[in-house]
């Protein structure tokens, strides 16, 4: 649980962020200058709010009222920084270590062997920093911060700096984290898939203020956080597991209260659970269940909600189950459909609108 | 040894003495002058770094004559260091070295101070984050990675108390045995007719132990910056 209610002026900027949240990973999202960094540059005490307090579970991290002010090496925070920053006059080994050098042996509960042997860094620890590629220094990085036994792990833009294949690697090694170690992590990002991929519980920053907490399905297919979360974006988030592999179509068969989802193959055992990212511009919408059509996916949903601003595109929210969709159509379909609030309609996806970086675990 | 008579050989070993006496004792000042200097900013910093640099740009007489109105036995502090912890400065080797570690002081100080504020802050907070207090993150991590700068100024510093004349010659004389280093040695040959072979031959110990030192530093210096993985030189 981390609690967080701070004020801050940096000049002309006023940040004034409150939200609690508790979950696995809590995604802290908005664009480039809506005041990620600050917010968690003070949870990691590295600036000091004007005003407010932090606290992780029962530990106050900073209070203005109490004038509790923990410098940052007693606040055991695992910084992940965008550009890895290790020390370049030590190797790799010594880099892991540094921090878990400083803990006494009571304070610690991750293993080196156990952290080398997650994020792949065996053949790595004899190496300096500047023999390493981009997304093997994000990794040592990683390993750093998890070494230093800390209470939550902060990952600020950690791929940033990376090119699109290490991404992926990257993504695949803080997910195996967060299962494996069960160590909390506040993941900030401007990328509405990295968030959507990871995060439980996303905060919504802009312009120093929190616009809206909770669940990621929930809070990122909401239509009036558009302005925040960006138009061409716009779509929803569906849990599911996965029921079955059609090997000879290369397809795989997702699962989720309502209904079936068809993508191409994904390389996860049956049974695992899968977050499926659906972009409001790939459903389509019918009155009647449409026969003999390419379209592998039809779902039955009722209207919920309708984005109509001017212009030619209408945003229409649809209850699927216990999910939502989100889909974009034009006002010329929209008008022709007769479409209404709580009308029974159905959602067309297409299957190879699904890409592996809109299906992810979860 | 190496041809050298046993008086060249005292004056090179007492030479060598101040000079790395007023190094090492210098070094820590030094550096904790240059991280003032680099990273924190507080009232009167100019006129420290002023202060700081006076040696530098002063004639050595100058400095010398004040060592020896400062750090006289009948002096503001020379009077205290005697009384209280029988420490005497004028006229002895330790006052040579006083005036080597002050005129090098500057040199060491500047080179000291480029190397720590190249240094990615950065880093430096990444370390607090691990779980570093600021004592143990400077010693860690700024240390090391200064160390080129470290080197450079150790080596400045060390020739400069080598070559070292007016200042000391004006505070702590000319004695043989006690203060008689090379440049003093060198130019009390000179003044004396047929001395100047003995000069000669001084002059050239001063060369090679310069030439030596540079050698060393820029060794050193490789061998640090390797140790930082920096492989393109």
């Amino acid at each position: 649980m981390i609690a967080v209610d701070i004020e801050q002026r940096l000049g002309a900027f006023h940040l004034e962020v409150r939200f609690a949240a508790e979950a696995p990973i809590v995604g802290l999202f908005g664009r480039s200058g809506a005041g990620k960094s600050t917010v968690i540059n003070a949870i990691a005490g590295i600036t000091k709010p004007g005003r407010g307090c932090i606290r992780i579970n029962d530990l106050f991290l900073f209070d203005s009222v109490k004038g509790i002010d923990l410098p940052p090496e007693q606040r055991r925070i695992g910084y992940v920084f965008q550009d890895a920053l290790l020390f370049p006059h030590l190797d790799v080994e010594s880099n892991l270590l540094y921090g878990q050098r400083l803990r006494s042996t009571d304070e610690r509960f991750i293993e080196p062997a156990r952290v080398i042997e997650l994020l792949g860094l065996g053949t790595l620890l004899r190496r300096k920093p500047k023999a390493l590629s981009g997304g093997e220094r994000q990794r040592v990085a990683i390993g750093r911060a998890l070494l230093a036994q800390p209470r939550i792990l902060l990952m600020d833009e950690p791929l940033a700096a990376l090119d699109v294949p290490r991404r992926t690697e990257i993504l695949d090694y803080i997910e195996r984290l967060r299962d494996e170690l069960r160590i909390p992590i506040v993941y900030v990002s401007h990328s509405v898939p990295e968030i959507t991929r990871l995060a439980d519980t996303v905060v919504v920053l802009s312009e120093g203020k929190c616009l809206a907490v909770g669940n990621v399905d929930a809070v990122m297919g909401r239509l009036d956080l558009k302005p925040a979360t960006g138009r061409y974006e716009a779509g929803s988030l569906v849990d599911t597991h996965v029921t079955a592999h059609d090997s000879e179509h290369q397809l795989t068969t997702l699962t989720f209260d309502g209904g079936e989802l068809i993508v191409p193959r994904l390389e996860v055992s049956i049974g695992e659970r899968v977050r499926a990212r659906i972009r409001a511009r790939d459903v389509s919408l019918s009155v009647q269940r449409p026969t003999e059509i390419s379209i592998l996916n039809i779902l039955p949903g009722h209207v919920t909600f309708i984005d109509d601003e001017t212009g030619p595109v209408v945003d229409v929210q649809l209850s699927v189950g216990s999910a939502t969709f989100t889909s974009r159509i034009t006002r010329r379909s929209f008008q022709q459909l007769g479409i209404h609030s709580g009308q029974e309609l159905y959602a067309l996806i297409k299957a190879v609108s699904f890409d592996q970086r809109s299906v992810g675990y979860a | 040894m190496l041809g050298l008579t046993p008086d060249e050989l005292g004056i090179l070993a007492l030479s060598l003495r101040v000079a790395v006496v007023s190094v090492i004792c210098s070094l820590p000042l030094a550096i904790l002058a240059a991280f003032a200097l680099a990273r924190l900013s507080f009232p009167g910093k100019t006129l420290v770094d002023a202060i700081i640099h006076l040696p530098l740009v002063l004639p050595p007489v100058v400095v010398g004559f004040a060592l020896l109105v400062l750090f006289g036995k009948r002096g503001p502090i020379g009077s205290v260091l005697n009384d209280w912890f029988g420490i005497v400065f004028a006229f002895r080797w330790t006052g040579a070295a006083l005036a080597s570690a002050i005129m090098g002081f500057p040199l060491m100080v500047r080179a000291i101070r480029l190397s720590i504020a190249a240094i990615d802050q950065r880093l430096e907070v990444a370390a607090r984050t691990l779980g570093g207090s600021r004592l143990w993150v400077f010693v860690s991590i700024t240390l090391p990675l200064a160390l080129p700068g470290i080197i450079t100024g150790v080596l400045l510093s060390f020739a400069r108390g080598l070559g070292e004349f007016g200042a000391t010659i004006t505070f702590v004389s000319n004695i043989p045995g006690e203060t008689e280093t090379l440049p003093l040695a060198i130019y009390a040959f000179i003044q004396v007719p047929g001395g100047d072979s003995q000069a000669l031959r001084l002059s050239i110990i001063a060369v090679v132990l310069s030439i030596l030192a540079l050698v060393t530093s820029e060794w050193l210096t490789r061998r640090s910056e390797r140790l930082q993985g920096d492989d393109s030189r």
